[in-house]
């Protein structure tokens, strides 16, 4: 890991100044479960690391007449266990599905939400677009297993890792993002952009900003949520595709739906057919699946993930059932 | 005088009893130290330089900017440029410095110029290996195109799996330290009085100066014998730098070039009649060791079907050394020749275990073992209940499945020699130049030294672990236990021998008379004659005894075979497995695992080692394989992320049955390592089939 400059701010106002203008001079560390691997290969070599686990502004789950805000520093353990995230099923299942107990347990939500992708080009260092010294893509021809099977037009071809960041998408919610010249909040649906170039980065922060809270709009607690999950295993392993839903039903029928398909396409890949299909459909096993169908209509797998297609079609029929059961039955990847 | 035999079945104290092995306190309390935590004063950390390219020249090495940086105390280049790369990963340079972290900065300063030539590293068809495909003569025996002429039914099938890696917990490497010309190797090894040979070599140094200490060690599964290129490389860092250096491989490199089990894939026929008797096989197989051709893979497994025909095709590439993964061979060519098997017999719709035990005659010797193990693990695994022909007609979207394998292995020991030292205040030590992999050999060694000598197994003092001790193999093959049973076993009657020798006159009777038993010295037949083992000793005055044991170097074969120790064991495995329809996700429910080794020791480590071998299994029939990318001739999975292990969720429940008694006892020690996870890995893919076919694959 290459020498650094180590940052322990107090406070926000102490915090902000010591971020960088520019994408990779600072890196901002939470749990560091993610950024010390990072470093450790050297894929980001910062030349000041700001530690941000001192910020006591960024911890905690707090209600207000807005929403539920949940501080960046909230552990994916803490969301998975506390009694306010029970009112929102996708949330909780989707920390969950993370089935290491010391990942969940440093790993934070702003963390998971701004970690970098594990695609193995680019951990291996040739880069966020994993390009070769002729500047083309090594997914296409390489493996790509792993890859994305929509939003897969390049340049980019990686998955976006967050299993959080699905949910939070179904359920409306949005992050505030703090900087020197204040503050602004961002749909999580917004949040997140396919990068054009190997200098920008995968959501809308800048170097010098914060990432300090999502909220979840009040009202959401009405909604039917579920995440589902493929698993290859049950032990620690990254989903192979995952579906978050979440549904506001009206006498047994669909009056909206929100369907956000995870692990699938650089960002966190929305599916409005899927959501249109169900309008004013009770949900069973054939709307569902119909709904599954529409969410993979514009796929196109790369040479080695076929399989990805059918796994997230199957995940969004397997959350849309679930999210139709009563409460409490939890809906979890694998056999 | 004490007979060397083992003792016979009621006769025993410990032997063949449940014991928890010796070093589980300190091995789980983190108070022993591995060579990871070796920590000598003083001591500098060796990082090394890999080359990025899977086949090039090297054309140049710049170590200056290296060599300035900060903490740098000694830099050794591996890899003189003009020689070639054969595979990512490969070492060039190493590099030594006060951290860790600063000898990897370090490493990185290293300018090397490469010239990049053409590689493979997939293990694809012959026909698209080019002349990097390297065919075997073709092998027959009896009439195979008559016998498939005949045969009333054939079935077709390509089987395979791929290139795996060992994962050991604990990574290759080692600290060294100089004193002078006297070098001392902290190594993980499984090799302790071998590797001493060659680090003298590479060093150029004579052979007794090399003192080899490995006191635990964290698995090797036959990745770690050799002295290896890191480990003469960390002891040229230390000598230039004049202090010790520890060198560790990262878990990246271990994974990239630290072992590779070969690959094999197979296009197989197999010929049959209808009555399930098996009459024809032809093969058609190629796979990768690397840069090696390996021979002609021995298909099939454990069946010798009389009519046969095999081609086999090796096919060069550049994925890393090979290096013996836990029988190797055995677990790739029975995962081929069971799958083959069990599809035959589904086409010819019998239940498989039937199919199996009808051609049983087959196995040969071991047939009679085989029966006895079917029976026993259809029984563990409720096949006849739980048996259907293929296609699981349950509801769901869940289907499950029954399979079955076979498998053997030799596990003759190795030639071993002990040391046991009765020392006059009633002090046993017992020395081996052995080592335990994480296996239980210091258990074993205790249990026998003390059962020979009548003693609590307190009251041993087992060394192994250090070069300094007598000469005893490499733990190999499941050579280890067979090997240090059989010079224990001798060593401790030898001493035991001399001490009654001294004993039987002042007590009157007759070397051949007294016995060792329960603490005490006495007169067979009549306890109350005799003395404590301490008063025994103590009349030894100044002079301990010393005496030495040795394995003989034939070892038995056979279920017939009698002595301390033979070899040649099966073992029989049956799993039932689930399948997810709709994700194609597998999950392995039970595993059964009957197995025979002969005389077992101590029950409680045997049944840990069929444990931890189904274990292995599930992970590479589920989950493992080295991934390998053509475009840029590298590992991609070089990690504990996407090189996928199963956790203890996906491992299933595993009931082990160990065979013994009467009809395995008397074969004397055979060992263990091997034989259980041979068939673990062959027990999952066809299992899946078997669900996935007519049970409606979505
Ligand atoms: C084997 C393995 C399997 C995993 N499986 C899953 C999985 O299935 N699903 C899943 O979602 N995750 C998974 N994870 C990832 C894990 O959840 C993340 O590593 C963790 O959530 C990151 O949180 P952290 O606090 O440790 O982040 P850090 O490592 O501290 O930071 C990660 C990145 O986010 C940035 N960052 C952190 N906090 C902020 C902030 N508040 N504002 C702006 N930028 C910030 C950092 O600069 C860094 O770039 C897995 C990890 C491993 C190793």
């Amino acid at each position: 890991m290459q020498a650094f400059e180590y940052a322990h701010p107090r406070s926000m106002t102490e915090a902000l100044p010591l971020l960088g203008s520019r994408w990779g001079e600072t890196e901002i560390l939470a749990g560091g479960t993610d950024l010390l691997s990072l470093m450790k290969n050297y894929v980001v070599t910062p030349k000041r690391v700001v530690n941000i686990k001192g910020l006591r502004e960024l911890r905690g789950i707090r209600g207000t007449p807005e929403g539920i805000y949940i501080g960046a520093l909230v552990t994916l353990e803490e969301l998975r266990t506390s009694q306010p995230m029970h009112e929102y099923p996708a949330l909780a299942q989707a920390a969950a599905g993370v089935t290491s107990p010391q990942i969940r347990n440093m790993g934070t939500v702003g963390g998971d939400l701004c970690q970098r992708p594990r695609c193995w080009y680019f951990r291996s260092g040739f880069g966020l677009l994993a390009r070769d010294e002729s500047g083309r893509s090594l997914v296409p021809q390489g493996e790509n297993r792993y890859h994305a099977i929509l939003g897969n037009d390049g340049p980019a071809y990686f998955v976006n890792p967050s299993s959080l960041a699905p949910a939070l998408i179904a359920l409306g919610a949005k992050a505030r993002l703090d900087g020197q010249n204040g503050e602004r909040y961002v749909a999580l649906a917004e949040f997140f952009v396919i990068p054009k170039s190997d200098a920008e980065r995968e959501n809308v922060l800048q170097p010098n900003e914060i990432l300090t809270h999502v909220i979840i709009p009040e009202g959401a607690w009405e909604l039917s949520s579920a995440t589902y999950e493929v698993r290859q295993k049950e032990a620690l392993d990254w989903p192979l595709a995952t579906a978050a839903v979440a549904l506001k039903m009206q006498a047994g029928k669909v009056a909206s739906a929100r369907i956000v398909l995870g692990h699938v396409a650089p960002i966190p890949w929305p599916a409005p057919e899927a959501e249109k299909s169900l309008a004013g459909q009770p949900i069973n096993e054939a709307t569902a699946a119909r709904a599954g169908e529409a969410a993979v209509q514009g796929a196109k797998p790369l040479s080695g993930n076929r399989y990805k297609v059918q796994l997230a079609r199957v995940a969004v029929k397997r959350a849309l059932l679930a999210a139709a059961r009563p409460r409490s039955i939890g809906a979890k990847g694998g056999v | 005088m004490a007979d060397y035999r083992w003792p016979e079945a009621g006769k025993r104290s410990l032997i063949g009893k449940r014991i928890s092995r010796l070093d589980g306190p300190v091995k789980s309390s983190g108070r022993v130290k591995y060579t990871y935590d070796v920590d000598r004063p003083n001591m500098l950390y060796g990082k090394m330089v890999l080359s990025p390219y899977a086949q090039a020249t090297i054309k140049s090495i710049d170590t200056t900017a290296a060599e300035k940086m900060p903490g740098v105390k000694a830099v050794q280049v591996m890899r003189e440029p003009g020689t070639e790369i054969l595979w990512a990963g490969q070492e060039v340079v190493a590099v030594a410095a006060e951290t860790e972290e600063q000898a990897r900065d370090a490493a990185r300063r290293v300018v090397v110029n490469y010239e990049k030539l053409p590689h493979l590293v997939r293990d694809v068809e012959p026909a698209k290996a080019g002349d990097r495909a390297k065919p075997a003569a073709e092998q027959t025996e009896g009439d195979p195109d008559k016998a498939f002429q005949e045969a009333e039914v054939t079935v077709e099938g390509q089987y395979g799996c791929s290139v795996i890696t060992h994962c050991c917990l604990e990574a290759h490497g080692q600290a060294t330290e100089w004193e002078g010309d006297n070098l001392t190797v902290w190594a993980s090894t499984q090799n302790v009085s071998g590797i001493g040979g060659e680090f003298a070599t590479g060093l150029k140094i004579p052979a007794g100066n090399v003192r080899t200490l490995t006191p635990v060690m964290g698995g090797g599964f036959g990745s770690k014998f050799g002295a290896d290129t890191w480990g003469v490389a960390c002891a040229q860092l230390a000598k230039k730098a004049g202090r010790p250096v520890k060198m560790m491989l990262e878990r990246d490199h271990e994974l990239m070039v630290a072992g590779a089990r070969p690959s094999i894939h197979a296009k197989v026929r197999v010929g049959a009649q209808k009555d399930g008797t098996i009459t024809a096989w032809s093969s058609e197989s190629w796979g990768t060791g690397g840069m090696g051709t390996g021979g002609s893979p021995r298909l099939p497994y454990v069946f010798r079907i009389p009519n046969q025909r095999k081609r086999h095709t090796a096919v060069l590439t550049n994925i890393g050394p090979v290096r013996a993964w836990r029988a190797p061979n055995h677990p790739q060519l029975c995962l081929i020749t069971m799958a083959a098997l069990e599809d035959l017999a589904a086409k010819l719709g019998i239940d498989p275990v039937e199919m199996f035990l009808k051609n049983i005659g087959m196995t040969g010797e071991l047939s009679k073992v085989y029966a006895a193990e079917l029976q026993k693990a259809a029984e563990l695994i409720e096949w006849q209940k739980k048996w259907h022909p293929r296609g699981d007609k349950a509801p769901g979207v869940i289907k499950r499945g029954l399979g079955i394998s076979l498998h053997t292995w030799g596990g003759g020991g190795h030639p071993s020699n002990c040391a046991c030292a009765i020392h006059p205040d009633g002090s046993v030590e017992v020395s081996l130049g052995s080592q335990d992999l994480g296996t239980g050999t210091r258990t074993v060694i205790a249990i026998i030294a003390a059962e020979t000598l009548g003693l609590p197994l307190e009251a041993v003092k087992v060394n192994i672990g250090d070069s300094h001790y007598p000469q005893s193999g490499g733990s190999g093959g499941s050579t280890t236990v067979g090997g240090v049973s059989a010079s224990t076993r001798r060593a401790t009657t030898n001493a035991l021998n001399e001490l009654l020798a001294k004993m039987a006159p002042s007590l009157g009777v007759e070397n051949d008379q007294l016995e060792a038993v329960g603490g005490r010295i006495q007169v067979k037949g009549n306890p109350s004659k005799g003395m404590s083992w301490k008063q025994a000793c103590a009349k030894l005055g100044t002079t301990p005894i010393n005496a030495t044991g040795q394995t003989s170097i034939t070892t038995p074969t056979g279920p017939s075979a009698r002595d301390l120790i033979s070899s040649g064991v099966g073992g029989v495995q049956m799993a039932e497995v689930a399948v997810d329809i709709e994700t194609g996700v597998v999950k392995l429910e039970k595993l059964v695992a009957v197995q025979d080794c002969g005389l077992i020791i101590d029950l409680k480590t045997a049944e840990s080692q069929v444990y931890g071998g189904c274990i292995m299994g599930v992970c590479y029939a589920l989950y493992e394989e080295k991934i390998m990318d053509e475009q840029t001739g590298r590992c991609l999975n070089p990690d504990m992320e996407f090189y996928k292990l199963a956790g203890i969720a996906d491992i299933g429940e595993l009931v082990v049955h160990m065979m013994t008694g009467p009809g395995y006892d008397e074969r004397g020690v055979i060992g263990l390592g091997e034989p259980p996870v041979i068939s673990s890995g062959a027990l999952t893919p066809d299992k899946v089939l078997a669900a996935l076919e007519k049970g409606g694959a979505a």
